[in-house]
């Protein structure tokens, strides 16, 4: 109900009508500015939500798991810092001394029980803890490149992957035409596939792919890009197929590995030079350029993600010290916002997660299942 | 014929001070958490401070407050407006706390480093816990969503006042001049020989 004084002022004064549309107006655009920005009248960006559907299509949905590298293992141990990083990064963590580490090895893909398998991309995920709380958090593949350069690239060679429904299989024709809309990825695939596959995660390096810059105390900064590089004795991958059965035998051999005793990886930071891409992660660094020994990780002990330490942790790559800083990769805010995304899903799916493949039980008996 | 009397300049300061800001989270807000750009890293780290400012400046609000407290509305605002206008300055106030508490706390819950900028960094205030982080994940895009919808109506609620009653309440917020504008009609502000305050 309109008060008496409202509709005689609206019949004699037509200002006060317009006043009123003006008043609508303005709300009108503010709440259209806001779903804009929100992204809810542009069914075409690339947002969190698309990039996890992309999830869902090429993998099924497995609650409570990682959306990527969905099957892993917890580790703990330290990293013995050389001080040899410390001149070109004032991080808490390239100090001389020592680092307690908090880590996770993992295969690529978003299906947590799947067969291990020498192809699969292995990962290892970092987290140092050094004294003050400056955390530095980082993900690392055993490939040489990565295959795309674009959260886009990212997202379209997720759909091109997709198994199709009809046959279970992904569609050569939509990976033919992705590839050849995406020439850097042919490329990346190419040296991806000509990389040393070893017997399994102990003897495998792993890359940081993405670039950042070191900082250092007088505010100066350099590309890095960084590597663990493994200390035991690398094998080549026994061509033969593991024992049929054995569908974890990648974690097992790691657990019962590190049971033995502990392993060991030198952190190598590569030094880039001008013209080294940093905002391109399917292209690689040239031979020869400057390496640094930044001291060694150490891992000690295995757990199930079930009760390790490494579950209830998003190893964004964007979680730095000061002393690195992201480089203009854009990969890595991509990564930072689809990793933000995906740790929300977990966190919010945590009670109806059913067990990992590794269990807790099958790491107590040392790996063997 | 009463003049309308202004918001004390310390409540008024604050107000002007804290409604670009608070918007400015809102639309960062929505903004990154629809995005995988190079944005998104940009805009997280203006939010978390940003935020954190927030909390500040709101506690300073709530005390000034109590030292400046703010004038009565015109006796010709209907009492239920009255309350709407109470009731929705309540849930401002509690909104603007809370929001900044809740992204500090889940940050806390699922153990970010909470940066500011460079090495500063806030302690966690809460334990290490994802099913909590969950909740107050999803509790600050509720509670984000509701103080749009609050800051809509107040800035409706304003315009209304400012543009089609002309009672001298938005003026008691919005003018930075003088008593001049707050009169309770503009006849009244015409024919004034109130010389405006410096
Ligand atoms: C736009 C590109 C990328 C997207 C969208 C993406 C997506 C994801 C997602 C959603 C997860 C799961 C995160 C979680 O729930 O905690 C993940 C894990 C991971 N990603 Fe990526 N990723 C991208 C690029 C990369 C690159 C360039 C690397 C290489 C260094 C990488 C290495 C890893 C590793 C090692 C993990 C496992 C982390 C862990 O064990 O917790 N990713 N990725
Ligand atoms: C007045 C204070 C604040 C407002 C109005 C605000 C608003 C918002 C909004 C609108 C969103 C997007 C919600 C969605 O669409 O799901 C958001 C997300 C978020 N906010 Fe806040 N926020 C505030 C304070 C804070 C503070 C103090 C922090 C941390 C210290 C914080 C951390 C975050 C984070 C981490 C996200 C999620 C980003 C993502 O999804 O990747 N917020 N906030
Ligand atoms: C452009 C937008 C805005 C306009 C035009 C505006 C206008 C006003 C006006 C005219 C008043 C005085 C109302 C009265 O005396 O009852 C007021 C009070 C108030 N405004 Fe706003 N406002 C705006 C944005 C905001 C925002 C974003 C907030 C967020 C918290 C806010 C919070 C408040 C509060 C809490 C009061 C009551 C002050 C008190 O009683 O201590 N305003 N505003």
């Amino acid at each position: 109900m309109k008060p008496l004084w409202f509709k005689a002022a609206t019949a004699t004064n037509p200002g006060l009508l317009v006043r009123l549309g003006a008043i609508g107006a303005v709300m009108l655009s503010v709440t259209g500015a806001f779903a804009y920005t929100g992204g809810w009248l542009s069914p075409e960006r690339l947002t969190q939500d698309r990039m996890m559907a992309a999830f869902r299509d090429a993998n099924g949905t497995h609650v409570g798991f990682r959306r990527n590298h969905a099957k892993g293992v917890c580790v703990t141990g330290w990293f013995e810092s050389s001080g040899q990083a410390a001149a070109i990064s004032k991080a808490a963590v390239f100090k001389t001394g020592h680092v307690p580490v908090v880590g996770r090895f993992a295969l690529a893909g978003g299906t947590p029980f799947q067969p291990d398998a020498p192809n699969t991309v292995r990962s290892i995920a970092l987290r140092f803890l050094p004294p003050g709380g400056e955390e530095w958090r980082t993900g690392m593949n055993n490939i040489p490149v990565f295959p795309v350069n674009s959260a886009r690239g990212f997202y379209e060679q997720l759909l091109a992957f997709s198994p199709d429904p009809a046959t279970g299989k992904p569609d050569p024709a939509k990976i033919k035409a992705f590839l050849a809309a995406h020439p850097e990825t042919a490329r990346a695939l190419a040296l991806i596939k000509k990389r040393q596959i070893t017997s399994g995660f102990a003897d495998s390096s792993f890359n940081g792919l993405n670039a950042f810059r070191f900082v250092d105390a007088a505010g100066a900064s350099l590309p890095v890009r960084w590597s663990v590089v493994p200390v035991q004795p690398v094998a080549a991958d026994a061509a033969e197929q593991p024992e049929a059965g054995d569908e974890n035998y990648l974690f097992d051999d790691l657990i019962a590995q590190i049971a033995q005793h502990p392993r060991q990886w030198r952190l190598i930071v590569t030094i880039g030079q001008a013209g080294d891409s940093t905002d391109d992660a399917t292209q690689p660094w040239p031979e020869g350029r400057q390496q640094i020994g930044a001291g060694t990780v150490t891992i000690d002990q295995a757990s199930s993600e079930d009760s390790g330490r490494c579950t209830a942790i998003n190893y964004d790559p964007l979680v730095l010290p000061a002393g690195i800083e992201p480089s203009d990769d854009p990969l890595l805010s991509a990564r930072s916002a689809a990793y933000a995304r995906s740790f929300t899903l977990r966190a919010e799916e945590k009670h109806e997660k059913p067990p990992s493949a590794v269990t807790p039980e099958q790491v107590q008996v040392g790996g063997k299942s | 014929m009463t003049a309308q009397p202004r918001f004390p300049a310390a409540s008024r300061l604050l107000h002007w001070l804290m409604a670009p800001m608070i918007i400015a989270m809102l639309f960062i807000g929505v903004g990154m958490a629809a995005s995988v750009s190079r944005h998104y890293d940009l805009l997280v780290s203006i939010h978390r401070p940003l935020g954190i400012a927030i909390l500040g400046l709101c506690v300073a609000r709530i005390v000034n407050r109590f030292i400046n407290p703010p004038p009565d509305l015109p006796d010709t605002v209907p009492s239920l407006q009255r309350f709407a206008a109470k009731a929705s300055h309540i849930a401002l106030y509690a909104l603007i706390l809370v929001m900044p508490l809740v992204g500090w706390g889940m940050l806390s819950a699922a153990r970010y480093p909470i940066v500011l900028y460079g090495p500063v960094q806030l302690p966690p205030i809460l334990p290490h816990d994802l099913t909590l982080y969950a909740w107050l994940r999803d509790l600050h895009s509720v509670l984000a969503y509701l103080l749009f919808a609050t800051f809509l109506a107040h800035f409706g609620a304003a315009l209304y006042h400012g543009l089609i009653r002309r009672d001298g309440v938005f003026g008691s917020m919005a003018s930075w001049k003088s008593m001049q504008f707050a009169r309770t009609n503009r006849a009244l502000i015409q024919n004034s020989t109130q010389t405006p305050e410096p």
